[in-house]
Order: structure tokens, then sequence, then C-alpha cells
């Protein structure tokens, strides 16, 4: 008999449809695995939950706020509720917000045509945005080699955060302050160019899911990001475990 | 009845825009003909008319709104259209247009008219409606009824909403956003 615990299996039910699993997956897993779809930004298979972007918003039957499913683990007895009018509005909120607070000019975007925003805006049915855009004033730091960062384009979801950390494990970037001012920052705020800790391995400007990471030499709708390393990554350590 | 009469009365707006949207309406090339047999232009950059018209049933806004002008202009076409179409992204988004946000008109007006200048750099002041210190979107200013996406927006998909629009349904040309 093995030492580890046994694996309780729960029940739920997602848009009325009765699923099993684990008691340790999450509401957002259990949906991919049984072919629900759930808008996801930030969540990126391979890496930690960050919760960060919100539009994985699901109802759930006897709690009265929307909870993100990709960081609520399944419960006995659950009703999950993914597809709704009242979600779907909120969702596109959530993504035109998005779109309004920074600068996003996808015809001259290195990522125009190949970016998880713009994709998600058109599977949500977004046409338009309906908040008064920011204009905020935004740095671009072409200081690395390779490597530009473009916060014009940040959607602050921390996929590079969690990718430098996680897989590359050198912790270059992080995200400082808070509301507007909130940026992704390399080593203490340097510039990326003269970070110490960056090894140049690209991980960041792979997973991120935008134009505000991209290859140095790309021109408008010519940054497309190769992810294949990721899920390959996370196999080989799991085998190792 | 006369043709003429029934005959859809199309007009099209040239606003802060680079014209790019209105060479993709004419890049349907031969389909034009089609759509001319089914239209009225009554008012377009290219049409000889002092005042926008009334009762105009479909209008097409190319570009954003960056002056007290173009603003004069939209409430006028709303108010004298029944469906009003933003056609591209400056329209839509403020796009390229909405780029000078960040570092103002000033700055603009410096690099076009003095920094580039050869003869006579002098900023216009008459004639030419000056510039508001934030470009903005169309539908931030007047309610829209269409949005039709793109820089520019390809001429398959503004043949296929026009052609939507003359069947008399409401088309919703989800292609992409940005
Ligand atoms: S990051 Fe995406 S949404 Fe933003 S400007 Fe670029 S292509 Fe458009
Ligand atoms: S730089 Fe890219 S990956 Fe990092 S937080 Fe911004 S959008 Fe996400
Ligand atoms: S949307 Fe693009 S093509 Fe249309 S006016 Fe603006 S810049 Fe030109
Ligand atoms: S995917 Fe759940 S919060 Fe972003």
């Amino acid at each position: 008999m093995s030492a580890r615990a046994p694996i309780r299996v729960k029940t739920l039910t997602i848009d009325g449809r009765e699923v099993g699993a684990r008691e340790d997956q999450t509401i957002l897993e259990v949906a991919r695995e049984n072919n629900i779809f759930i808008p996801t930004l930030c969540n990126l298979p391979g890496l930690s939950n960050a919760g960060a972007c919100r539009l994985c918003i699901v109802e759930v039957k006897g709690v009265n706020k929307l909870l993100p499913a990709c960081v609520t683990r399944v419960a006995e007895g659950m009703e999950v509720t993914v597809n709704s009018e009242r979600l779907a509005k909120f969702r596109r909120g959530i993504l035109e917000l998005v779109f309004a607070e920074r600068n996003h000019v996808c015809s001259v975007c290195v990522t125009n045509g190949h970016c998880d925003l713009q994709n998600m805006a058109l599977k949500l049915g977004m046409t338009h945005v309906h908040f008064p855009y920011q204009y905020p004033r935004m740095p671009v730091d072409a200081s690395h080699e390779r490597f530009v960062v473009d916060h014009n384009r940040c959607i602050l979801c921390a996929r590079c955060v969690r990718v430098c950390d996680e897989i590359e494990g050198a912790h270059t970037w992080d995200i400082m302050s808070r509301g507007v001012e909130c940026r992704v920052i390399t080593d203490l705020a340097q510039p990326w160019g003269k970070s110490e800790s960056c090894t140049g391995c690209g991980k960041c400007v792979q997973v991120c899911p935008t134009g505000a990471l991209s290859e140095k030499g790309k021109s408008v709708a010519e940054m497309s990001k190769r992810r294949q390393f990721l899920p390959y990554l996370t196999l080989m350590r799991e085998g190792r475990r | 009845m006369t043709a003429t009469q029934t005959k859809v009365r199309l007009a099209t707006v040239w606003l802060d825009g680079c014209s790019g949207c209105h060479m993709s309406l004419l890049d349907t090339d031969e389909r034009l003909v089609a759509l001319a047999q089914r239209v009225t232009v009554v008012w377009g950059p290219l049409v000889d008319a002092k005042q926008f018209p009334e009762n105009v049933d479909v209008t097409l806004v190319e570009g954003a709104i960056s002056s007290e002008d173009d603003l004069h202009r939209i409430r006028l076409v709303r108010a004298r259209t029944k469906i009003l179409v933003t056609l591209g992204d400056c329209a839509i988004t403020g796009n390229v247009s909405a780029m000078r946000n960040n570092f103002g008109a000033n700055a603009v007006l410096k690099r076009a008219y003095l920094e580039n200048a050869t003869l006579d750099a002098q900023i216009p002041r008459q004639v030419i409606p000056a510039l508001n210190a934030i470009v903005r979107p169309v539908h931030e200013f007047v309610p829209v009824d269409v949005f039709v996406p793109g820089c520019p927006p390809s001429a398959d998909l503004i043949f296929s909403v026009l052609s939507e629009l003359l069947e008399g349904k409401m088309p919703n040309p989800a292609a992409k956003f940005g």
C-alpha cells in the first residue's frame, strides 16, 4: 500500500452538467477536462495560478460574489455556472477596462494578429470600449540587447514574473506599486539591460500574452509567441519528481 | 415608385483618419458598380454639396474626434442619420490618431509645421480647425449603431456590412478587435 493519502473525488455540476473531480483541482481545471470553455488571460498551464485578470469569474450557487475559477477549488455538491448573461457582461467589462487603462494601438503593435488580448476581445464579442480611454503616458524600455518591454501594452497578468521565477529560476521580474501606477519591473526597477539576474532566456517574452514583451527587430504584426517549451519543461520536471 | 426613391441614401464622412478606410471602401472594386445601383451617395469627400443632407439612411464614419469641428460635424451627422457606422479603428478606438494624446497637440503641430517645414515655417491658426487636447473615439460623443473594425477594415468586410445593411439587416461584423 502506498504511503500517500488517498485522492478524494468530488462531484459537482458545471452549467447543469454533472462532473467528477479530484479534491485538489480548481474549477478551471475540471471545466477544461470536460471541454467547457472559461475565458482566461493570466492563466497558463505549466505556471502557478495568479488570479490576476479576473476574466475566469464564475457563479457558485449559495455564494453571492463571483469567484475566479482558476484559483477556486472544487467542493462536493458545488453548483457552478460558467455561462450566463451576467457573466458575459462582466467579463466584457473587465476586458474593456484592460483596453481602456493602457494604450493598445493594435494597428502598429508587434503582436497585432497574434495577441491573446485581441483574440479574447473577439471571442467575447467586444465591439468597442464603453469606458473612457485613459491614455496614460507609459515608458518603453529597450535597454536589453535582445528584448523590449512596452508598458503601453502590459495587462499585468504576471506571466513574466511567474515563468522567470518558477521555470527559469532567475526571478528577474516583479510587480511594483498599485492602481494606475502598477508596473512590471526588472531587478529593483533597474533598466532591463542592466539586470544582473536576467539570463536572457526569453521565456518571459514568449509567455507574455500581448505585445508588452517582444524581441528586438520585430516590426508590426511580426511577433508571434512560441510557447511549446512550457508544457515540455513542466512534463520533464514532473517526470523527475 | 421610381428607382431613385427606393435607393438607400448613403453618406461617408472623413474625420481624423488617414483616408485609408475610404480607400478600402474603393477597394471593393467592381462590386462598387453593383452597390452604386442600390445606393445614392448623398455626402462624402468627393460629393459637391454645402451641407450634410437630411434623411440619410446609412453613414459610414472614418476617423476619430480631434477638434471642435469634428464634434460639431458628428453631432449633425448623427441627428440626420438612421444608421451610423464607425468605419475603422480610428473611429472605434482612436487608434493612430489618438497616439498624440500621450504628448499633446502642440508637439504634433511643431513637428509637422515647424521642424519639418523648409519654407515659411509657421503653425496655421486660421481656416484649419484648432486641435483638441485629446483625441477620442466617435462613440464617446454620439451613439453608434455598427462598429466595423480594422486598420483599415478589409474591402470584403466593408462590402459584406454594406450588403447586409442594404438588405435591411443589422450586421455585427465581429472580424477582429483593434
Ligand atoms: S498588445 Fe494586443 S491588444 Fe494591445 S495593441 Fe498589441 S495587438 Fe492590440
Ligand atoms: S509584461 Fe506581458 S507577461 Fe508581463 S505582466 Fe505584462 S502582459 Fe503580462
Ligand atoms: S483606421 Fe487605419 S486606415 Fe482607417 S483612418 Fe485610421 S489609420 Fe487610416
Ligand atoms: S485566469 Fe483566473 S484570474 Fe486570470
